[in-house]
């Protein structure tokens, strides 16, 4: 079977030949538990996971002792979320986050909230962002955490950090940010950002699966965070577990790789995904979904109007893709994340998510733009909506019956 | 989620897509569903002597099972009486297409699809609606 070009590197991304060839001494040779203080085998893993440390924390700006490896991000966002909710519950147990933000954060926050949390689910306007001035607002004296996504993962807008931050800190509150999607393609720097706690994960950046960092501020203010499992007292007690040091070493080569080469990647990465989205957004009827100021540079999502989301994906099989759609129940809950922004369900239906990689070609997002024009137009040929648009009939005035 | 060769089938070489006159009082026409829902099917047949229905047409905004299911639909219409055309089930789609559990909503659409279509034709012909059970969604 002939393998389709992958344009869903949000979801995952390859891991890079590069950080392969770093983990691999680490899973033979190098087997050592990296807590063993005792002998060679020990101290060699502790050597590969200080060193991966440094990696790490060269490309975010911070100590190395400022970084907590977890199993990832969705991890990394738990014990950032629940820890600070427990060590400072003394202060206060509101927190405030938005709508769009990934499932690991709010259905962190909705289980807080059944342990006597009170949530702000701030709203986005149009663009994907947040209103500044709504955030200001939700601030009270017992807001113990903003936390707000770096990057979307569906539509890629940068939310503005900076200015969250500092209302955050106006008040009081500490500011965290999963910035999943963010980190190794956008420079991202803890001090001149003020982020006080921040997720990640290695398998968005060309590293392992498995492995992932919470960076926890130690000065100006020193966070501390509540302990989400109990055990070896690993990563200064906040992450109980013998360290996953091959994952760990090819996350810090793959963070090292970004570092280097974000620069000219991002600038290729723009240029192909600009190419794909002008000329598809040529296309009758197609709408570019969130801000396209302030985003990420490698992705695009488009709604198609009068065609779905699914069905488009089938045309498209050649291409991996994601759509806004999820069809697969019967609920036929299209995104949360287009719906926030007021996309109407039938355009968020109709949504692509293109995510672009350090693997992507500019021959593969010229068959891109191939199939996508093909599949677009093959269905707008079977779509009855489509037809009842090219005579003018307002599909808004009609009554469907609703099943 | 793998579809069935014969939904990939109808899928790409769908069979009597277009539009019939929707005015002609030999054409009934049925329009489901809803595009907030993510499906919308519109099937017409056009009805000749002794109630045989001579041609079908669909157009489908959904996924590959929803198209395949219309597409399919049509091809069972045609030749067939408006009585037999009112027998059948969406568990024959269901089954002719191996759709999965997620997919069933769009064989109960192709189904109240036909009955629609038929009640329009009826209606337009002076006869009376039928009365339609709830489709088992």
């Amino acid at each position: 079977m002939k393998q389709p070009i992958y344009l869903d590197n949000n979801a995952t991304t390859p891991l890079d030949p590069r950080v392969l060839e770093a983990m691999l001494p680490y899973f033979t040779e190098k087997f050592g538990n990296a807590a063993s203080r005792n002998h060679a085998f020990g101290w060699v893993a502790e050597e590969g996971v200080d060193y991966a440390r440094e990696q790490v924390a060269k490309l975010i700006g911070c100590t190395e002792k400022e970084i907590i490896f977890t199993s990832g991000a969705t991890e990394a966002d738990n014990l950032a979320i629940k820890g600070v909710f427990e060590m400072y519950k003394e202060k206060g147990n509101h927190i405030i986050t938005a709508v769009t933000e990934h499932k690991a954060v709010l259905d962190t926050c909705k289980h807080l909230e059944k342990n006597g949390a009170r949530v702000t689910y701030l709203g986005v306007k149009e663009d994907g962002l947040i209103d500044l001035a709504e955030l200001e607002a939700a601030m009270t004296p017992e807001t113990i955490l903003v936390s707000i996504m770096y990057g979307n993962n569906e539509i890629g807008v940068i939310q503005p950090v900076k200015e969250i931050a500092a209302i955050a800190h106006k008040h009081g509150a500490l500011f965290m940010t999963d910035a999943t999607q963010a980190v190794g393609k956008i420079p991202v720097d803890v001090n001149a950002d003020g982020i006080d706690l921040m997720a990640f994960s290695a398998h968005k950046m060309y590293g392992p699966k498995g492995v992932g960092v919470l960076y926890v501020r130690r000065k100006n203010p020193r966070v501390k965070v509540t302990a989400q499992m109990d055990g070896g007292g690993h990563e200064r007690g906040m992450r109980s577990g013998t360290l996953n040091v091959p994952g760990i070493v090819g996350l810090g080569k793959a963070c090292e790789l970004c570092r280097l080469e974000m620069e000219s990647e991002s600038a290729r990465l723009s240029a192909l995904r600009d190419k794909l989205e002008t000329t598809l957004n040529k296309m009758e009827e197609s709408y570019v979904n969130g801000n396209t100021q302030h985003r990420l540079p490698h992705v695009a999502n488009i709604s198609f109007k009068y065609v779905e989301g699914e069905g488009l994906m089938m045309a498209m099989s050649d291409l991996a893709v994601s759509s806004g759609s999820a069809c697969t129940s019967a609920s036929l809950e299209p995104s949360y994340v287009l719906k926030s922004l007021g996309l109407s369900d039938d355009l968020a239906h109709s949504s692509i998510r293109y995510g672009l990689g350090r693997f992507t070609t500019e021959e593969e997002i010229d068959q891109a733009i191939e199939v996508t024009q093909k599949a677009v137009n093959h269905l707008r040929e079977l779509s009855p909506l489509w037809e009842m648009f090219k005579e003018g009939i307002d599909l808004s005035k009609i009554e469907w019956a609703e099943h | 989620m793998a579809y069935s060769e014969k939904v990939i089938d109808h899928y790409n070489n769908p069979r009597n897509v277009g539009t019939l006159n929707k005015d002609s009082k030999f054409v009934g026409t049925g329009l489901v569903g809803a595009p907030e829902c993510g499906d919308v099917m519109r099937l017409q047949i056009e009805v000749g002597e002794d109630n045989v229905i001579t041609d079908a047409k669909f157009k489908t905004f959904g996924c590959g099972s929803a198209i395949a299911s219309s597409s399919l639909a049509t091809e069972w219409l045609k030749g067939k009486t408006i009585d037999e055309a009112l027998s059948i089930d969406n568990m024959d789609i269901v089954e002719e297409l191996a759709l999965p559990p997620v997919k069933i909503h769009c064989s109960v659409l192709a189904e109240d699809a036909i009955k629609s279509a038929i009640n329009d034709y009826r209606v337009k012909n002076g006869l009376e609606a039928i009365v339609l059970e709830k489709s088992h969604h």
